[in-house]
């Protein structure tokens, strides 16, 4: 534990010592606020679900910024080998890493709260769907940021890391969307739809708290950081 | 203290390390000699639980590095090659995080980072970002951090690299005053560097060890013959017969002169220490008057070209 804290306050420290942390956060409060009062006052309604609507897509772009440099930093610098032969297990160092990246999407999740309360001073708005898409909302960006940890150890370039991490979340969401549902075979249909990210967000989303989504997301969250702990331990033969 | 019984290491098909073996005694400093690509590097990262190696086995204060990796990285400080670092942190930030993951008590970190700052010549720069400081700041940073959990051992690849002369000279320096103390490793390319500081010398090429022992031994060993230069006032061919007769002597040849002056004798010897006391003590004994005696050793450099580009040949 201590060392999982250790790297999680290292990795902190370097977030909010240099502009990423900041420019991600302003730059997704903006956006998102933007994107979503633009057309908020038109529809004249006090629901959020276009809000949460819209994260799947953003996530997909801020997850691998937030990411991108965990690993692939590391490689670069060399670094790499200085915090792999002190006394640290290779999980720990994942673990502590990730925790990092989940308290910047916290963050931002948090500095988002205000158009919560907006919306809600401005008309009766239902408490329920909102606080279950802030969750749901979490639990896809926490899935998210495993796919960019894990791409990020792929590669000593932060730029590739984006990439492929957004290559890899925008597949694990899309083969559970509809129109690529629609042209499945009835046989594997109901696999993809269960696979994909966004099926279980949407049920959240909806203001139902089920375990087996829960359970889901857990499960590609453990998969892609178990896989992170493969890949660092790649260095051991290559 | 460390132990390397039949290491080797394979990446696909490149041999990095070659069935290698050594022991590093307490308290010695090692210099761990090669020319570049010679498996220095993968040496160390075996030692340090690194990665792990193809065959053959290390273990370090008598814990295995494979079962018990944590046990042998909590005895050793290691400064990889050219001191990587985190740039975006702060000496102190960044020391204090080593400190934290090497294990050390909250209460004495501050009292630890104080110490080994100092020891490393640090206290000017602690709140300093590192990628603001000097190549030879980082490397002392690097230092910093492989001593600040005070370990028995220290792994050292490369630590003067890119450093200017001046700050070379105060890292062997320091690189002495700590061998003390500790058992050393140092790896390194540059043969003054090794000789300077070191008790033992292992040289390795291809992965596989060419030579070994003290520096006095290694140059000692490996010459065949001594050169030696003598200047000498007296009759140039009893002279010469005189010098040619003694048991040590191989061959001796008179140096083409202009004008009258005394002849300079070229005197190849087997190696040994008496060759120059036997000239003089001929020279005094026949009323010849002498000048000049200069015994050439075989430098370090010349074993190290011998016996490094003597394995290339053969390949």
């Amino acid at each position: 534990m201590r060392n999982v804290c250790a790297i999680f306050q290292k990795e902190l420290r370097s977030y909010f010592n240099s502009p990423v942390a900041y420019i991600v956060i302003i730059l997704f409060v903006g956006f998102t606020s933007w994107l979503f009062f633009r057309s908020f006052f038109i529809a004249n309604r006090a629901v959020m679900r276009d809000y949460f609507s819209m994260l799947p897509w953003l996530f997909m772009i801020f997850g691998p910024l937030i990411t991108m440099r965990l690993w692939a930093e590391e490689k670069k610098l060399k670094t790499m080998e200085l915090l792999m032969t002190m006394p640290i297990k290779d999980w720990q160092a994942v673990l502590g890493k990730y925790i990092a990246s989940l308290f910047l999407l916290s963050s931002m999740l948090i500095l988002s709260l205000p158009i919560a309360i907006t919306v809600a001073s401005l008309g009766n708005m239902d408490w329920g769907p909102v606080i279950g898409g802030y969750i749901g909302a979490f639990l896809m960006g926490a899935a998210y940021l495993s796919i960019g940890v894990f791409a990020s150890c792929l590669t000593e370039n932060q730029i590739v890391a984006a990439i492929v991490s957004f290559f890899l979340s925008f597949a694990m969401w899309i083969i559970g969307e509809s129109f690529v549902i629609f042209v499945m075979p009835a046989s594997l249909a109901a696999l993809f739809e269960y696979v994909g990210l966004g099926s279980h967000f949407k049920s959240i989303g909806r203001g139902v708290i089920d375990s087996r989504d829960l359970i889901y997301y857990f499960t590609v969250i453990g998969f892609f950081l178990f896989l992170n702990a493969k890949g660092i331990e790649r260095r051991k033969w290559a | 203290m460390i132990e390397v019984k039949n290491v080797t290491k394979r990446f696909g098909a490149t041999v990095a390390l070659d069935g290698l073996s050594f022991e590093v005694k307490k308290g010695e400093v090692l210099g761990f000699l090669g020319p570049n690509g010679a498996g220095k590097t993968t040496m160390m990262r075996i030692i340090t639980c690194y990665m792990p190696a193809t065959d053959g086995a290390v273990s370090v204060a008598g814990h295995d590095t494979l079962t018990d990796s944590f046990q042998v990285r909590e005895r050793i400080g290691y400064l990889p090659e050219s001191a990587p670092l985190y740039l975006d942190m702060s000496v102190a930030d960044y020391l204090s995080f080593v400190a934290k993951v090497r294990g050390i008590e909250s209460g004495s970190i501050r009292d630890r980072i104080k110490k080994t700052s100092e020891m490393c010549g640090l206290r000017k720069v602690i709140g300093k970002d590192i990628g603001t400081l000097s190549k030879g700041f980082r490397q002392r940073v690097g230092l910093a951090q492989a001593l600040i959990h005070n370990p028995d051992i220290l792994i050292l690849d490369e630590p003067t690299t890119g450093l200017d002369p001046a700050q070379i000279i105060e890292m062997r320096e320091l690189i002495k005053r700590i061998g003390k103390e500790k058992t050393v490793i140092l790896c390194s390319h540059i043969l003054p560097e090794v000789a300077a500081t070191c008790d033992r010398i292992l040289i390795i090429v291809n992965g596989k060890r060419v030579a070994s022992g003290t520096p006095d031994e290694l140059t000692s060993s490996s010459g065949e013959s001594v050169n030696i230069t003598a200047r000498i006032h007296g009759p140039k061919e009893d002279v010469r017969e005189k010098i040619s007769a003694m048991d040590m002597v191989i061959g001796c040849r008179i140096k083409e002169t202009r004008g009258d002056g005394p002849a300079t004798f070229l005197i190849k010897a087997k190696p040994g220490d008496d060759v120059g006391q036997d000239i003089f003590k001929m020279a005094v004994d026949n009323n010849f008057s002498l000048s000049e005696l200069r015994v050439e050793r075989v430098s370090l450099e010349d074993v190290f070209l011998q016996l490094t580009t003597k394995e290339v040949v053969s390949e």
